[in-house]
């Protein structure tokens, strides 16, 4: 029997959650770190008891799902009913669960005002808005503009199943593309798939996937392995943990074929230990696809073999390196190693390795059963296919969001992301998170590709993407990056380990109004001595924050530098708060208000602040209601 | 395999494949500047000293690592390169104290010396400098985090060539620091105390505890007798601190020097190397006789020693119980001597001039104390003693050579050898042939060169008049191992040699700094320290323990027979497991 007979047979016996051949209404709650972060669990148990009370169980089912993409307004509700157009709660609270099933599911009227769309939408999707592979949140949601400019092929499951069903994930097409490998492809066949198809490692280097995957085949060893860097570290990025606690099994799939390509065995998948959730599915994950017979030995009676063992990070950033993290997984101290040799020659234990990030494998399903061409047609020349992204910062729609790549920063961000909200004005673009750069509003309208972001400044990292209005310090901004990254600095050489400390120090005495016209030069050859001579991406890639601000804001360090002023009045240490006192009215709201008692003055008389014991924290700037204190 | 063609800063280099580009321009006469970098241990890739521009390459890469390409064009100097190089450097000197003036590496530091190299003049970045505790709780090695420059070497050298693992890099960034597991004191680690952490330093952060202020004080002190002994080695290394080159060895030098600073008697520890051959060789004949237990192992190394008694104490009762020959010396001074000259042993002053750093540790160990007094009061590297000629002005090279005294001075080349890896074997070889057979083995077969030289592991079956003995002589503790691994595996020998340091004691950790041209625990060096050794012994006269008449006169008067009670008493000790600091007792094999 081939591999994709005895995967039909599971596909025949599934009994998946989440799925269109029902009748009974089914109620989609996204369960995913972020809705529970925002007390999805609490409302969860409100609305099945809401269900029971209103003894609604037999005609209603309640789906837990990963998360579809809208984190700011989690806890989310979708519900869907044959022959309605399904209808989208945000932000519902427990109270609002139990009002929703007594007005929508026994009234049978939807309360607009609560819904993602206003109940814009009245008609059930209609021809030619079939969901297909990759994009099944066009039929339902074309309407919005968060979800119709995204093209989803990593994500396309998230959101849409639940995470925690094997048979959820057979049912739209999971394990086809194994099963399809398995049979009908030899391990160069899909190499030269990956090949054209034109993947790049989405982990932020950007190295082509095919040409990483056919260097481990070609690689001599008695054993290769296939690992899964899941060690997603950028602050404000959350793209794999999403992948992997809305949409598990696409990242064993993946992980099966790709170990079927180079010749390995045994995979591990190294996933930070800060993502207890996501380790949970993925262990979930991995027994029911062993108990199927889709992973372990002789898979779906190919005789093929893969397994896969978890592995947990225990939270430095520096291990999502791919040789700091094979040195984890070997139980060693987490520091990058000298390349070459790369690890497809000699990873981890020495064997010839592969090691790919999660939304590249996730990608790779799809392009097995979709054909290269097909992702090829999606993107730019060099940049091919999708990209996901983390929007986070200063930007309305706050989420997950899956883009053909070649879109604008532009669209991203006004577009999909809604624009800058409460009316205030963009100011910048951070990718690549703390290795990436900061670009400013004239580089809206560049295309995202790998070459575009490099030329600008920027990476295309690993994803992350925090917008910034025009209250943000760029000096500051830098500043927050640079901490962290030497904060988060192995401290294995020297560029890294003392360069970014001493660049941080110039940065420190520039905010804090002590800096010199020859800072400029500190930075530009501490930066350089870190990108030309650092041992790893990290120590390589940090100056970037500092270096792209200077590059593009240089004014603001001007304005710190020479005149001791931060236009943003970020910097602390460089605004003053002080009364004015013709407008000053002495009613003592400020006095009252601030934490370190050092407004004085009597009643209706203008007050005083002293700045010796000011911590310049702005309180009485917010309660002024006479506009009487000033801000330099 | 075949040879690739690279052009280096202009000029062309023909090299095996797989060779990295800093050994191709090695070969052309580029000496590319190195900090982390070591020939004999792994590549760390740390310091980015030795960053290059590799035409076409995206980024500078590291020579160090860097393998070099058919029709590769690479530069080593551009003005960026020179520039980048300058600033590294300069970044590891603002995280460094910096009192050069007042550190014991003065004049022998890498970092000094890349930092004129690169020509640092102008200092742009300084700021805050980390600092933690400096470790000088034990009695033989000092850890001055300060001084560290995150090289590896030592975290190297501890985990790769000793596979001790004592040492690792611990936190992150700028507050990375390189220390024991759990930040224990050295002396409560699985530390063995070999010093290699010292010998492979670029800088001062590991160093041996001084003693060279106790001996000064005891000199000046009109009650106390000073009484010397010197390791074989030392006189194999000493005049590479004095700028000479490698393999001259300095014997009546050093006792003309002991005496210039003021010492009483001068003696040497090679007059109790045959006293431990006589009662080891007489040790490992018995056991030989009663069938066991076997395989002998030789335990005059205190590094090794320690080793076994933390990672191997289940092999304990095969080491030899023989003491060291430092710490028979000791004994002997303190009671045959002192016996013999009238003086209360209590006012002598027993120093030790060793090539090793583990001897501070061995020489207070309570059980080797002789009627309550240290064996051995302090003891003295080869360093710390040509830093004391220095301090006091003397011009050693030039000294006349002199004798030492006698009877603890007198010895037979069988005790010089003892300084070179496979020595202790060679000379108990010559000892229990005559033991096993009442005479000796002719003139021309004193030598036995299948245990001389610097292979990690080197075994060999001999033929002892139609009697098989199996051999096998190991340096280095990873090389232990390997033959440790084969006898727990039920593999047959009766006599395992095992010295801590690579080289055996001429590689002791306690030896002169390699200098400004030569490598730490280079081969050709320990080779040349060896050959130094090994022609002193083949110009003596009296080759064999058993006849140095001073030994012989030794037990006549006063031990008696080797093994006998007096000399079980003085001449033998025991050992124990230990267990180290962070390790369950139930975990540890005892």
């Amino acid at each position: 029997m081939t591999a994709q007979a005895s995967l039909e047979r599971l596909v025949a016996g599934a009994q998946p959650v989440v799925r269109d051949s029902t009748d009974k209404t089914q109620l989609l709650v996204g369960i995913a770190t972020c809705a529970l972060a925002g007390g999805a669990d609490k409302m969860l148990a409100a609305l099945e008891d809401a269900i029971e009370k209103a003894g609604l169980q037999d005609k209603v089912e309640v789906c837990k799902v990963g998360c579809v993409g809208r984190c700011s307004l989690e806890p989310l509700l979708e519900i869907r009913q044959p022959g309605k157009p399904p209808r989208m709660y945000v932000k519902v609270t427990p109270e609002m669960a139990e009002v929703i099933v007594r007005r929508d599911l026994t009234g049978g009227e939807p309360i607009p005002d609560w819904l993602i769309d206003k109940g814009e939408r009245t008609e059930v999707a209609g021809p030619g808005h079939e969901a297909d592979l990759v994009n099944k949140f066009t039929r339902d949601w074309d309407h919005l503009d968060f979800f119709r400019r995204q093209f989803r092929v990593a994500l396309r499951n998230v959101g849409r199943i639940d995470p925690e069903s094997l048979d959820d994930y057979l049912s739209v097409g999971g394990y086809r593309a194994l099963a399809k490998v398995l049979d009908e492809m030899s391990p160069t066949d899909v190499i030269a798939c990956v090949k054209s198809s034109g993947l790049r490692g989405r982990g932020g280097a950007g190295f082509p996937t095919g040409l990483k995957w056919e260097f481990t085949y070609k690689a001599q060893g008695d054993e290769k392995f296939m690992i899964c860097n899941a060690d997603e570290g950028d602050p404000g990025a959350f793209m794999d943990r999403s992948t992997l606690e809305g949409d598990p099994h696409t990242v064993l799939e993946a992980m099966a074929i790709a170990g079927y390509a180079v010749g390995a065995t045994q995979g591990y998948i190294y996933v930070r230990a800060e993502y207890p959730l996501a380790v949970k599915r993925l262990e979930i994950a991995l027994e029911a696809a062993r108990q199927a017979g889709l992973l372990g030995s002789n898979i779906l009676g190919s005789g093929f073999s893969f397994d896969i063992e978890l592995r947990l990070g225990a939270g430095a950033f520096v291990c999502g390196e791919e040789t700091a993290l094979m040195a984890s997984i070997e139980g060693k101290r987490g520091m990058p190693r000298p390349r070459p040799p790369f690890p497809a020659q000699r990873g981890l234990w020495g064997k010839p390795t592969c090691i790919n990030n999660v939304e590249t494998l996730a990608s790779i399903p799809p392009i097995i059963l979709q054909g290269a061409e097909w992702y090829a047609s999606i993107g730019t020349e060099t940049s091919k296919g999708t990209k996901v992204f983390a929007l986070a910062g200063n930007v309305e729609n706050t989420g997950l969001i899956e883009v053909p790549m070649g879109v604008t920063l532009r669209e991203i961000i006004f577009d999909i992301g809604g624009g800058i909200p409460d009316g205030k004005g963009f100011k910048a673009a951070q990718t690549g998170g703390p290795s990436g750069g900061c670009l400013p509003a004239q580089y809206l309208d560049t295309p995202i590709d790998y070459e575009s972001l490099r030329e600008a400044g920027a990476i295309m990292g690993s994803g992350g993407l925090i917008v910034m209005d025009d209250t943000n310090c760029m000096v500051d901004i830098a500043k927050f990056f640079l901490t962290f990254t030497q904060d988060e600095s192995c401290g294995k050489c020297t560029p890294c380990r003392e360069g970014t400390k001493r660049m941080l120090e110039v940065m420190e005495r520039i905010t804090s109004g002590h800096g010199e016209e020859r800072d400029y030069e500190r930075l530009a050859r501490l930066g350089k001595a870190c990108q030309r001579a650092a041992l790893c991406g990290l120590g390589q890639t940090a100056p970037n924050p500092v270096l792209s601000t200077i590059r593009h804001f240089r004014d603001e360090y001007d304005a710190h530098i020479l005149e001791q002023r931060c236009p943003a009045h970020k910097c602390k240490e460089l605004v003053r708060y002080q009364i004015i006192t013709e407008a000053c009215v002495g009613c003592g709201l400020c006095r009252r208000n601030c934490p370190v008692h050092c407004i004085s003055g009597e009643p209706r008389k203008p007050h005083l602040i002293d700045q010796d014991i000011c911590i310049r924290c702005g309180q009485c700037y917010e309660v002024c209601r006479f506009n009487a204190v000033e801000r330099a | 395999m075949s040879d690739v063609t690279l052009t280096i800063d202009g000029v062309s280099a023909t090299v095996p494949r797989g060779t990295t580009i800093m050994q191709a321009a090695d070969t052309v006469g580029i000496r590319i500047p190195r900090l982390c970098y070591h020939p004999r241990l792994s590549i760390e890739g740390a310091c980015r000293v030795c960053v290059v521009e590799v035409e076409g390459a995206r980024n500078l890469v590291a020579s160090c690592h860097y393998p070099a390409e058919d029709g590769m064009v690479v530069r080593t100097h551009t003005p960026e390169i020179l520039q980048l190089r300058r600033d590294i450097v300069e970044l590891l000197l603002d995280n460094h104290p910096e009192d050069c003036n007042t550190c014991e590496r003065d004049g022998n530091c890498e970092l000094q010396r890349l930092a004129y190299a690169t020509g640092i003049r102008e200092r742009l970045f300084a700021g805050e400098r980390k600092h933690y505790e400096k470790d000088n709780l034990g009695p033989a090695i000092i850890r001055d985090p300060d001084k560290c420059i995150l090289c590896g070497r030592c975290v190297r050298v501890c985990g790769e060539i000793q596979e001790v693992g004592c040492l690792g890099q611990v936190n992150r960034g700028f507050k990375t620091v390189v220390m024991p597991a759990h930040d224990a004191p050295m002396v409560e680690t699985v530390c063995t105390g070999c010093g290699q952490c010292v010998n492979v330093c670029p800088t001062a952060a590991f160093l041996e505890k001084d003693a060279t202020a106790d001996l000064m004080k005891a000199i000046e002190d009109p009650e106390m007798i000073v009484v010397s002994q010197m390791a074989p080695s030392v006189r194999a290394a000493i005049g590479e601190a004095f700028g000479e080159a490698p393999g001259k060895a300095y014997e009546g030098e050093i006792y003309a020097a002991m005496r210039r600073i003021g010492v009483d008697y001068v003696f040497d520890t090679q007059f109790s190397a045959d006293l431990t051959i006589m009662e080891e060789g007489a040790e490992f004949v018995k056991k030989l006789a009663e069938g066991g237990p076997l395989p002998n192992i030789t335990s005059c190394c205190p590094t090794w020693v320690k080793y076994c008694e933390t990672f191997h104490p289940n092999l304990l009762h095969l080491l030899s119980t023989a003491k060291s020959p430092m710490s028979m010396q000791g004994a002997m001074v303190k009671t045959y001597w002192a016996e013999k000259m009238g003086i209360d042993p209590s006012r002598i002053f027993s120093l030790a001039v060793m090539c090793c750093t583990c001897k501070k540790f061995e020489a207070t160990r309570p059980e080797l104390f002789v009627n309550g007094l240290p064996a051995v009061d302090r003891v003295l590297t080869t360093r710390e003693f040509a830093w004391l000629l220095r301090n006091y002005g003397i011009d050693f090279t030039h000294l006349q050579p002199e004798e030492a005294d006698n009877p603890l001075g007198e010895s037979t080349g069988a005790g010089v050898i003892f300084g070179a890896t496979g020595g202790v074997t060679e000379a108990a070889l010559r000892t229990a042939y005559y033991l096993l057979f009442q005479k000796d083995l002719p003139a021309d077969a004193l030598n036995f060169e299948q245990v001389r030289g610097l292979k990690g592991v080197r075994e060999a079956t001999l033929d002892f008049e139609g009697t098989a003995v199996r051999l096998a002589v190991v340096h280095g503790l990873s090389n232990a191992n390997e033959v440790l691994d084969r006898l727990i595996a039920g593999g047959e020998y009766h006599w395992i040699e095992v010295m801590g340091c690579p080289g055996g004691c001429v590689g002791g950790g306690g030896q002169p700094y390699a200098g400004a041209n030569a490598v730490p625990l280079d081969e050709c060096l320990l080779a040349q320290r060896a050959s130094a050794l090994y022609n002193l012994d083949a110009a003596r006269e009296i080759r064999c323990s058993h006849h140095n008449p001073s030994i012989q006169r030794l037990y006549q008067e006063y031990l008696g027979d080797p093994l006998g009670h007096k000399a079980h008493e003085l001449l033998h000790t025991y050992y124990y497991p230990r267990v180290p600091m962070g390790v369950r007792p139930q975990e540890a094999q005892v």
